[in-house]
């Protein structure tokens, strides 16, 4: 009776279950792991097996898989979102570490590390269509708003290549500071950000006249200036809130989206990394690489709320609908 | 902050601009020397290549940058021999390249410092861990990319107080390098508060690297040699020369870890090192040149990329632009180090972590947390400014 009870207190519970309840995977670079977390009760859920070096993680446009780049095995590995299991691999290249897909998610582009390539693969046919010489070691990877232009930086390069899509040419080379790692655009497209994790800044890029119109440096008191590496970014929709991973800084910078000014630092683990929203931009999630866990930061209060420990050396993360 | 904006967004619009002309091409030299040294161990022994096959990784790479510059890399290297009269031949190549790369010993260094004073060309100094050419014999056109004695033993010195193995057992080769060492290892135990509890000098007594029946010897000579030791945790042994430390692992009266010249072995680079992106460059490097990377191999190659770094960020192949952008503030370099490396402006000496690897592994890379410093961590390793005899000119 008193079971039964419960039963149904748990089913009555589970029925008031907001509909905001996302899913996240996280790949663990270390573990050779993808964590499932659910953000309603910000619990594991799941811990699935990959292939070795899991890194760039990415939600297929129709969130039907999780694409995961297992760059020691050379491939692309696909989580199918039901059975949360692996179900194919793509054809990516050597070392694939970060990738992006277009609008429709036809395409997807993916930066080899190895090879100082840019990868194009056909998602649908699931087949390698050609590759783009970009610079030294290719990392960050994006594509505009309008679909027409892809970014890859060069970690030892120092560059922002802009890439036309259609043609697949190199139309503009942006130099950058040291170590380039991550690029993302403005939802309207009118700025391109790239983090240099070394240069310790982040470089704002007018799409347009492709050039570097501003930098943002960052300062935290009492912390060498070394340690401040600036890798992942996160925008809100609107463009007026942005976060950046600061590394071993340990921190997470708020910038403000128009002024490019520092609003605050968030402590968050060690080495934070990457990090993405849930898609409705209530929470933010970022991943720390040394201390084995995921801290949750409430945007609107632009507080750090939880923490959940994942695999060894979490890397990447991203966000959808279950 | 203003100007060095408008810096940028100049040469962002030159980098997007024209591509038709002609490339610049930027000349690299590589003053090496004849003659590689033998190693204990059969697997350490350094390739004829040691050195520039790492800078000729690095032109590679600045010229997969130069390609979206308009820039073109060239490579000149010449090995002197001992009777060769060095001045000359680094005269010569100065009058063929705009920089030099050296490995050269302490001597020989200066010797073409000083005869190129006058061209302006400008030596980056990849091979000699002589303090010296950062203190008193320093000089304005020498720019040092590979690590000092001294941060060689304080990187060592601070992991080993960092482990609690405070107390040290000293040997010391018989060779005058081996001695230099130990006095930067005396320097590293005392600033980090380590104690020397005893020293030993190991005689070289000359006899061949390589025998058949080598071990049985060595076993019989090693534990008696380190016997009757006061209590101590490792046995630190300052052997650049190469004759006995790496007979000590495993063979040591007392049970005890080898630092030093064998065992754990401070270094800026090691062929196991894989964090911060070191893979990718470890990858390349063996695809290129058929063999793993070594310590003199990075130095070459970063002395290379650093040339190809300040060509980019001045879009110049002009000397004087780039050698007044490697020695003002806003030079750094990317090495797969974690952190960015940058210039002591009062001797030119390259700040960077400094590797503990045994051979195997890199089992740390110091500075150490907790050693702490105003201007950066990095300092805590070698000569800092205020102790300096360098006075540039």
């Amino acid at each position: 009776m008193w079971r039964r009870c419960l039963l149904t207190g748990m089913l009555v519970w589970l029925a008031a279950t907001p509909a905001s309840a996302f899913v996240a995977y996280v790949s663990n670079e270390k573990g050779n792991t993808v964590t499932v977390i659910d953000t309603n009760s910000w619990t594991v859920t799941k811990t699935i097996k990959v292939g070795q070096r899991p890194r760039g993680i990415e939600f297929s446009r129709d969130g039907k898989f999780v694409m995961v780049a297992v760059g020691d095995d050379d491939t692309i590995q696909v989580i199918d979102t039901k059975t949360q299991e692996i179900v194919d691999t793509l054809p990516s290249g050597p070392d694939p570490e970060l990738f992006t897909q277009d609008a429709a998610g036809k395409t997807m582009y993916v930066a080899n590390e190895n090879d100082n390539t840019v990868t194009v693969i056909d998602l649908e046919k699931r087949a390698r269509l050609g590759d783009i010489q970009v610079g030294v070691e290719p990392e960050g990877m994006t594509i505009s708003p309008d679909g027409k232009i892809l970014i890859n930086t060069s970690e030892t390069t120092n560059m922002a290549h802009f890439i036309d899509t259609t043609t697949r040419q190199i139309v503009a080379n942006v130099l950058v500071d040291s170590r380039p790692r991550f690029a993302q655009f403005k939802r309207d497209g009118s700025e391109l950000w790239v983090s240099s994790e070394i240069g310790g800044t982040v470089s704002i890029i007018d799409p347009v006249k492709r050039e570097v119109t501003g930098k943002i440096t960052f300062d935290i008191p009492g912390l060498r200036n070394e340690a401040i590496q600036p890798v992942g970014i996160g925008m809100t929709k609107d463009g007026k809130t942005a976060f950046v991973a600061l590394g071993p800084a340990n921190r997470v910078a708020v910038v403000d989206g128009t002024t490019h000014k520092v609003l605050k630092y968030l402590l968050v683990g060690q080495r934070v990394w990457h990090m993405d929203f849930t898609p409705d931009e209530k929470y933010l999630m970022v991943t720390n690489g040394v201390s084995n866990d995921v801290s949750v930061i409430d945007v609107a209060s632009q507080k750090v709320i939880k923490t959940i420990q994942v695999g060894e050396l979490p890397w990447g993360i991203t966000i959808a609908q279950p | 902050m203003f100007r060095r904006l408008i810096g940028t967004i100049a040469l962002s619009m030159v980098a997007t601009g024209a591509l038709a002309a002609d490339p610049v091409e930027i000349h690299i030299g590589y003053l090496g020397h004849v003659g590689v040294k033998s190693t204990l161990s059969l697997v350490e022994q350094p390739a004829d290549n040691d050195g520039i096959a790492g800078a000729r990784l690095a032109i590679e790479d600045n010229n997969t940058t130069g390609k979206f510059l308009n820039q073109r890399f060239v490579l000149d290297d010449v090995k002197v021999k001992d009777n060769d009269d060095v001045a000359k031949v680094a005269t010569d190549l100065a009058g063929r390249n705009d920089y030099i790369i050296t490995d050269l010993p302490a001597d020989a260094l200066l010797k073409v410092a000083d005869a190129l004073r006058d061209r302006g060309t400008v030596l980056l100094n990849a091979g000699a861990i002589d303090d010296r050419l950062r203190e008193q014999d320093c000089r304005a056109n020498v720019i040092h990319v590979a690590p000092t004695r001294s941060m060689l033993a304080d990187a060592l010195g601070q992991y080993l107080v960092w482990k609690q193995w405070k107390r040290w057992l000293l040997v010391t080769g018989s060779h005058d390098q081996d001695k230099l060492y130990a006095d930067a290892l005396r320097r590293a135990a005392t600033r980090f508060g380590a104690k020397i509890v005893q020293e030993r000098t190991f005689e070289d007594t000359g006899g061949a690297r390589r025998t058949d029946s080598g071990v049985t010897l060595i076993q019989r000579q090693m534990p008696v040699f380190t016997q009757q030791a006061p209590a101590y945790d490792v046995l630190v042994a300052a052997d650049e020369s190469q004759v006995f430390a790496n007979y000590l692992p495993y063979r040591t009266w007392d049970p005890r870890p080898v630092a030093g010249s064998a065992g754990l072995v401070p270094t800026s680079w090691d062929a196991a090192h894989d964090q911060w992106g070191a893979v990718q460059i470890q990858n390349r490097f063996v695809k290129l040149n058929m063999r793993r990377m070594t310590a003199l191999d990075m130095q070459a190659w970063t002395a290379a990329r650093m040339i190809g770094e300040a060509t980019s960020r001045t879009n110049s192949g002009d000397p004087g632009k780039v050698i007044a952008f490697l020695k003002g503030k806003n030079f750094s370099i990317a090495a797969f180090k974690g952190t960015r490396l940058t210039l002591r402006d009062w001797n030119l000496q390259l700040r960077q972590p400094i590797l503990l690897a045994d051979g195997r592994m890199v089992v740390s890379v110091s500075p150490q947390e907790g050693f702490l410093h105003q201007v950066s961590e990095l300092d805590t390793l070698g000569v800092d400014r205020p102790e300096t005899k360098c006075k540039l000119q």
